[in-house]
């Protein structure tokens, strides 16, 4: 930690020109002042607990809920992780409508989509600005992309809506008349949600990806232009390998930032949970089921509300891992090149 | 390609063809580059042209209404601008404190460690979750405060089954457990934001050059002198930039709150903390989710290019904080 903490042995504290008017007042105001100090140090640091509370309130509320859940006759664990039907509102009641296997699909489905869009574009974009941009273009092209980073997840819900799926389905429609298919778009589809978050999550990737290959020492460039390379060898086979981990750590982070997003899905992607590899369907996400039962109302306790927890702690264990994942290859990759 | 074949005279061809390749990678660079731009573009003339006619006074001065032409998104704007502000007010001595505790006060050991990872862990925790810590602590508080649970029970609190246990501060009314209230709203936001903060302020903490506080030091101030008269001010800039724009973050977010249990229709605005309320995106949100094209396309358009500007004008203030104040050491 630079600061203080290296410039100061310990919380010594020093004396001020106030402390040399007499061995009285000196040594009330310099343990006044001791205590002072003391009191700002331990409020600060109660600031920098709160993360840690944050994180045990999290851990508390989830569970704890989704241990209410469990503990209840009508679901199972078992059936929970392993079930192929998501019909909260089935009657009767039974385990077999409690199978988050439909959600995860959703889900992990949408983020795979997302991905497959914006990690080659993201990485390409990196690579054009890390290695070929001018300085003056990268200056402007980077905060324009990174807007995209900052537009709310209920306007590229909007803009999947009432922009990209009508789009979809009249290629569909010009698609099934050339070649006489029968491709069926549903108003509320994967495809469309994923196109989206994919324009969404693109800035994080390359910002990412791009800082990543600009910590590549320059004299490695200058090695590989030295034995001939051109410069699409030296972005591919050089730069691009050299920073791999970053990259890989950015992406990681974009798929678990997909996988965590929740607007655009609850808006397009649909509410009809499916274990389907199809993205025209209508389906539904972990986190547009969250959405969906607490924009309507449902009474505290009941089974539907209860099972959110149940759906969320689910969710927070999948983006923590891919986390946790990303921040270890982060690290790795910070001790090679600083 | 082989040595063998550079002898054969080949080398002018293998060249030209590494310099074809090179130019066609180019290309493929910069269409890519632009996908991100033109989706920027076709996102923001979609909106304008859905939304432009019917950007009108109305939708400042009058609530949601069955009508579309006299709906508006007063209380959504109020209930914004107060989430905002409670969440500036908690967010800001938080965040601050914590940054200046981990790069100024914090011994090297496990516990900071496990501070740091912590903080870099819960930045990417998606914002549902915290919707639902929210509900769990804030709104509901753990169910502790319902008439039947042991703590009522065990104190003999005189509680109100809706609005939980309400007493007075110094003439001031508070309510446990907070409810679906704007002071709910405003605290789990003050969590999302919350890492975002604290890695923007360490970051502009740590820009301080050490000299700065050596001469501090030298001239006798104390660790809370050095920090409050000479680190802080040095970094203040460079704090409110990354303030702001954590702030535009927690302005656009719906999950959350959604969860939390804010309302989608407020028919009046907010007078105390302790009121039930509605942000921009739940309103647009709820828009969308009508059937009626007035309400799906148009209305909730004209109500995205308001929230987009406001955006855009904290953005463009945290741009200039920067630019103006921000200093080269």
């Amino acid at each position: 930690m630079a600061g203080l903490s290296r410039l100061l042995p310990a919380s010594r504290a020093v004396s001020s020109p106030d402390d040399q008017k007499g061995i009285f007042s000196r040594g009330l105001s310099w343990r006044l002042r001791r205590i002072r100090e003391q009191i700002i140090k331990a409020s600060l640091f109660l600031c920098g607990l709160v993360s840690v509370l944050t994180t045990i309130g999290i851990i508390v509320s989830l569970f704890g809920e989704a241990i209410g859940f469990f503990l209840r006759p009508e679901v199972d664990l078992y059936h929970f992780l392993t079930g192929t039907m998501w019909r909260p509102l089935g009657r009767p009641v039974s385990p077999d409508n409690f199978g988050i296997l439909p959600l995860v699909n959703g889900t992990v489905m949408v983020a795979a989509l997302s991905g497959m869009i914006a990690l080659p574009i993201g990485l390409l974009t990196a690579i054009f600005l890390s290695e070929y941009a001018p300085e003056g273009m990268r200056r402007v092209l980077k905060p324009v992309l990174e807007i995209l980073a900052g537009v709310p997840s209920v306007v590229y819900g909007y803009f999947a809506i009432s922009f990209i799926t009508p789009q979809l389905r009249t290629l569909a429609d010009w698609v099934n008349s050339v070649a006489g298919t029968a491709i069926r778009v549903d108003f509320f589809n994967a495809l469309s949600a994923s196109i989206v978050m994919g324009v969404m999550i693109l800035p994080l990737v390359s910002s990412i990806s791009e800082d990543a290959m600009r910590s590549v020492p320059q004299a490695l460039r200058e090695g590989a232009y030295a034995l001939g390379a051109t410069k699409l060898e030296v972005a591919l086979r050089v730069v691009v390998p050299a920073a791999l981990s970053g990259i890989l750590a950015g992406f990681i982070l974009a798929f678990s930032r997909a996988v965590g997003e929740t607007m655009i899905v609850a808006i397009a992607a649909g509410s009809t949970p499916r274990v389907t590899l199809n993205p025209l369907s209508s389906i539904q996400t972990m986190t547009g089921f969250i959405v969906q039962v607490s924009f309507g109302d449902t009474p505290m306790g009941s089974i539907n509300s209860q099972s959110i927890y149940a759906v969320g702690a689910t969710l927070f264990i999948m983006t923590f891992i891919m986390n946790v994942i990303s921040n270890y290859i982060m690290r790795r990759f910070r001790e090679v090149y600083e | 390609m082989t040595g063998q074949q550079l002898v054969n005279g080949n080398f002018e061809r293998f060249l030209r063809r590494k310099r074809l390749m090179g130019r066609i990678f180019h290309v493929i660079l910069l269409i890519s580059t632009l996908v991100g731009l033109v989706m920027l573009a076709v996102l923001i003339v979609d909106i304008a042209i859905e939304g432009g006619a019917w950007l009108t006074p109305t939708l400042f001065t009058n609530y949601h209404s069955r009508r579309p032409e006299q709906a508006g998104m007063k209380s959504g704007i109020a209930g914004s601008l107060i989430v905002l502000s409670l969440t500036a007010l908690f967010s800001f001595p938080l965040g601050v404190g914590a940054a200046v505790y981990l790069e100024e006060y914090a011994p090297k050991n496990r516990l900071t460690e496990f501070i740091n990872i912590n903080i870099s862990n819960l930045g990417g925790v998606p914002s549902v979750v915290y919707g639902m810590l929210g509900l769990t602590v804030f709104s509901r508080g753990f169910g502790l405060f319902k008439p039947n649970s042991w703590l009522v029970q065990a104190l003999n609190l005189p509680v109100d089954p809706r609005n939980g246990y309400i007493f007075s501060v110094l003439g001031l009314e508070m309510r446990l457990p907070f409810g679906n209230s704007l002071l709910t709203g405003g605290l789990a936001m003050t969590l999302l934001i919350l890492p975002t903060v604290i890695m923007a302020s360490r970051e502009a903490i740590r820009a301080v050059p050490n000299s700065i506080r050596e001469a501090a030091f030298g001239l006798g101030a104390t660790p809370w002198q050095v920090v409050s008269r000479q680190v802080l001010p040095a970094a203040l800039p460079g704090i409110l930039t990354g303030m702001i724009l954590a702030l535009s973050r927690a302005m656009g977010e719906a999950a959350p709150l959604i969860i939390l249990g804010a309302f989608t229709y407020v028919p009046f605005l907010p007078r105390t903390i302790w009121d039930q309320f509605t942000v921009m995106p739940i309103q647009i949100y709820n828009w969308i989710t009508l059937p009626q094209p007035e309400y799906r396309v148009h209305l909730s358009a004209a109500g995205i290019l308001v929230l987009l500007v406001v955006l855009l004008g904290m953005n463009a203030l945290a741009v200039y904080l920067r630019n103006r104040f921000e200093k080269r050491w």
